[in-house]
């Protein structure tokens, strides 16, 4: 990496700066996705017109959607060298999903 | 590359948090952990889950949350993940000033929601007898979103620590990865909070 | 700063131990802390058998039975089997991988002082009021009703040295993902590092649910909660729940590392390269997915309801499978082989039959209706012990054989060895085999007493002969340790002579840095394909130069006793006034010696390419 920045500093540091501000545009289009689910869902639940019994599924999914920009996006976890971290954070939500699963079901006592 | 080499703009590397051995080293073993983490508090919200209507005749959750402070908690943590991803957008082009700066504002952000934690739990606990020894609601949603304020907490002096410790030297490829990690941390800390404001709160008002 | 390998006084070489981030010398220290709680745990192990031996027997009194029993099961698990797996996997990993140390070798240190401050925060439970005496499981039901501080020394003291284990588990992982030589694969590696990093895995998963498990419990204990208060809305099924989606994954996190140490001695000493290494790999992780879905087989007779005893039971069965591809694969690659019986061979071949009735019990167990007429009976006890004693137990022992002269530079003494394995074999089949029979005939488990006349005299007889004769093996094999520590010769790096892995390329023990020159993996069993083509040593990787070390610290030590102290404070700060402060001092300690460490820069030293070449026994030669 070093000898391709001395070959053609300036070159390489402008595009890489471009590079860099490119996706800071993606981080802040994924941001105000995020604020515009919180928002859906909070009116989601101050709203009388829905089913109690939809609002949860549809907050909950709302949730996950927010979750996955998180990590994909602000987190990094769409760039390369990331195999590792997917795959850990992924076996992390295999065993939440067994815990809550689990306790939501047989836990009645 | 050398740790301790001093850089300008033009050799700082491209993915700085992995220039080096130990900085590879950080930033897997950082991302191992929250693994762990995940299933920490995926512990926790599941005893919650389990236990959200157990109130023990005492307030139930419709009657203690307040729709507007947890909106407006929401919205402070929402922003200050957004800020750190600036600080470390200014990392990735080696302007330190920038960097300290929006790490800064995350911090105040993260303070402000820190106290708005705690008013929260203030008046639980003084207008509604609402406790940790009241009922076994109490002990679970003291225990699930008081882990998630501690998390908090912890993060905010971990920031402020590396923000004073390197103040005055810079950036180099010894901190850079310091960095990035509690920006790992942070977001992390965001996508917990996601999940308390969805399960613990809304669907507490949902019922 | 160095701590290059010369002659020192005892106080320096204590304070070298302290210190010491170099993953040879913290597996010695895994291997004295465990061996010693798990001398410990089988001590308390042959005062039951005593107070078993004869029917209504007053040797003990029922509370301290009950303490004995719950100390064995804590003890032998997290005190002394995890450490002791950890002993090998710090010895000898970072060696078959090719790498100079392990990722994080502070976090290493951090680790077992960790454990090791846990564990005799729990053992003084007998000297301060009394040991916990809720089972090793601590049920919430019981546990809450017990009376005294003996389950706060178990709540708390497994707090920390869970905490250790995590924090080692995570360093493993992160070593075997980046420290990997050159041309060492993820398909290249040893099944010891394979199973080694599949344990890990499950480490960091399970490790978490007993922290919050046994932190609720503390709660419900100490603070007033009532997470498990059925007066107020709590539950103690939730405690069971939490407690078994660790407590399984446990179980395989102890016999995965034993399946792998198996998997380096069954080639070396059939002298034939390991059958259906693929297949092996597979078998184990899929093991390791398997292991965090079928917890609730340990409670069956909760009722759950059919449909979800019915899931379980399958899951559990399932397991079966990747087990049996294993046995298979460990007959098949002796068969046709040149074999040597060794020690660590004998326990190898003595291990095969011992484990598959351990596994065909548990596949009994896993039937669910079955389960209602063996729960909470001596079949479990017996069921457990082969898996846990015929499969992990059997594989420490190999392995301390195995890779004794690679950690000490000298071989145990061969004729010791078999006599302590065929004493220890005997004797643990005398005293579990029976046990099954004593189950089935109805003998419940944690009791301190039986009445005469009711069939259970023999068996349990013979079940305490069984015990002492293991205890005498384990005399033998301390005398082993002793004679060969003082007579022993030294041996050079392939004490074996058929090693086929990296650790019999380096020197025995191996100089701190492991390697003088990173080596170049060419393939499975690299050391063995370097003799095929009749090399002495490694293709090295990289030219001679300056080798990079971490520096010592003293900081893990101190983190831990602040920890070790705060525990006392919380675990007495409703009876006295000065448990707050305690407690508040302990982590300040803690966090104090950790915001410490942040702000101090640490860029550890080098080896200089001069002082190498003057060092001429180790490392790789070109």
């Amino acid at each position: 990496m070093v000898s391709e920045n001395s070959r053609n500093p300036k070159v390489d540091l402008a595009f890489r700066r471009k590079k860099n501000a490119e996706e800071m545009k993606h981080q802040v289009v994924s941001f105000a996705l995020m604020i515009f689910l919180t928002i859906v869902a909070f009116i989601t639940v101050g709203y009388d017109g829905i089913d109690e019994w939809l609002k949860v599924p549809f907050i909950v999914l709302l949730a996950c959607i927010q979750v996955i920009f998180q990590l994909y996006y602000f987190m990094h976890m769409n760039h390369k060298g990331h195999e590792g971290p997917q795959f850990f954070i992924w076996s992390g939500i295999f065993v939440t999903f067994l815990t809550v699963l689990a306790f939501m079901t047989i836990v009645w006592w | 590359m050398h740790v301790e080499e001093k850089l300008t703009a033009e050799t700082f590397p491209e993915q700085p948090e992995k220039a080096t051995l130990e900085g590879k080293n950080k930033f897997i073993g950082f991302w191992v952990f929250l693994g762990g983490e995940t299933v920490l508090f995926a512990t926790l919200f599941a005893t919650f889950l389990a236990l959200r209507d157990s109130t023990a005749g005492g307030a139930s959750t419709q009657e203690l949350f307040d729709i507007k402070l947890v909106f407006v908690a929401t919205m402070l943590l929402l922003t200050s993940s957004l800020t750190s991803v600036y600080a470390i957008y200014h990392m990735k082009n080696f302007q330190f000033g920038k960097m300290q700066f929006w790490f800064g504002v995350t911090v105040l952000l993260g303070l402000a929601f820190l106290i708005l934690e705690i008013y929260e739990f203030n008046h639980y606990m003084h207008e509604f007898e609402f406790k940790l020894t009241s009922s076994a609601l109490g002990s679970a949603f003291y225990t699930l979103v008081g882990t998630h304020g501690a998390h908090v907490a912890f993060g905010l002096l971990w920031i402020t620590t590396l923000m004073i410790r390197n103040a005055k030297r810079g950036l180099n490829l010894y901190n850079a990865p310091k960095y990035y990690v509690a920006s790992l941390y942070w977001h992390f800390i965001d996508v917990v909070w996601v999940f308390i404001f969805t399960v613990v709160y809304l669907m507490g008002m949902v019922g | 700063m160095s701590t290059l390998a010369r002659k020192k006084g005892f106080w320096p070489t204590v304070w070298d131990y302290l210190t010491t981030v170099d993953h040879k010398k913290i597996a010695i220290l895994y291997l004295i802390a465990g061996g010693l709680f798990f001398v410990i745990g089988g001590i308390e192990a042959l005062l039951m058998r005593i107070q078993l031996a004869i029917p209504e027997n007053d040797f003990v009194s029922a509370g301290t039975f009950n303490e004995l029993m719950t100390m064995h099961g804590t003890t032998m698990i997290f005190l002394a089997a995890t450490p002791l797996l950890f002993a090998y996997m710090n010895a000898v990993v970072p060696l078959q991988i090719g790498a100079r140390d392990v990722a994080f070798p502070f976090l290493n240190s951090l680790g077992f002082w960790l454990f090791f401050f846990g564990g005799v925060f729990l053992n003084l439970s007998w000297f301060l009021g009394g040991a916990p005496d809720a089972g090793w499981t601590a049920y919430a039901s019981v546990a809450l009703n017990s009376p005294g501080h003996g389950v706060d020394f178990y709540i708390l003291g497994l707090q920390i040295s869970g905490l250790g284990t995590l924090i080692s588990g995570i360093n493993f992982l992160v070593t075997i993902i980046n420290m990997r030589a050159p041309g060492m694969t993820y398909m290249r590696m040893p099944l010891f590092t394979w199973t080694t990093f599949v344990a890990s895995g499950l480490i960091l998963f399970a490790f978490p649910p007993l922290t919050v498990g046994i932190a609720l419990l503390m709660f419900d204990r100490l603070f007033g909660g009532n997470f498990f208060n059925p007066a107020l809305g709590g539950n103690t099924i939730i405690y069971e729940h939490i407690f078994w989606i660790f407590g399984h994954p446990e179980v395989y996190i102890l016999v995965l590392p034993a399946f792998g140490i198996f998997s380096e001695i069954i080639p070396t000493f059939a002298r034939k390269r390991l059958f259906g290494y693929t297949s092996m790999v597979f078998a184990t992780v899929l093991i390791g997915f398997l292991g965090f879905m079928v917890w609730a087989h340990h409670m069956f007779t909760t009722g759950l309801g059919p449909i979800a005893n019915a899931i379980f039971a399958v899951a559990t069965m399932t397991i079966g499978v990747p087990t049996g591809i294993k046995v298979f694969n460990w007959l098949f690659t002796m068969w046709g082989g040149s074999i040597r019986f060794t020690t660590p061979m004998l326990y190898a071949v003595g291990f095969i039959p011992s484990f598959v009735m351990g596994g065909v019990t548990g596949v009994m167990l896993a039937a669910a209706p079955a389960d209602y007429q063996y729960h909470d009976t001596y079949f479990v006890v017996a069921h457990f012990h082969y898996v846990i004693v015929g499969g992990v137990v059997f594989a420490i022992l190999a392995a301390a054989h195995y890779w004794w002269p690679k950690m000490f530079g000298k071989m145990l003494n061969e004729t010791l060895g078999k006599i302590t394995f065929v004493l220890f074999f005997i004797g643990f089949h005398l005293t579990f085999f029976i046990q099954h029979f004593l189950g089935l005939m109805g003998m419940p488990r944690r009791v301190f007493t039986f009445l005469s006349g009711q069939g259970f005299d023999t068996g349990n007889l013979i079940s305490t002969i069984g015990a002492v004769l293991m205890g005498i093996a384990v005399v033998v094999l301390l005398i082993n340790v002793v004679v060969t520590s003082v007579k022993g010769e030294k041996v050079g790096a392939d004490p074996w002579e058929d090693g086929r892995s990296l650790e019999w390329a380096v020197a025995s023990p191996p100089p701190e840095y492991n390697f003088k020159q990173t080596p170049l993996v060419r393939g499975l069993d690299p050391l063995w394909i370097e003799k095929m083509e009749g090399k002495k040593g490694l293709t090295p990787a990289e030219p001679l130069s300056d080798i990079h070390m971490p520096n010592s610290s003293i900081l893990p030590f101190i983190i831990s006793i602040g920890l070790f102290i705060a525990a006392f404070g919380l675990m007495y700060h409703n009876d006295y006034s000065w448990g707050v402060p305690v407690a508040i001092i302990g982590f300040i300690i803690t966090f104090g010696t950790m915001f410490l460490r942040s702000i101090i820069d640490d860029h550890g030293y080098h080896i200089h390419k001069e002082d190498l070449l003057k060092d001429d026994n180790g490392g790789v030669q070109a």
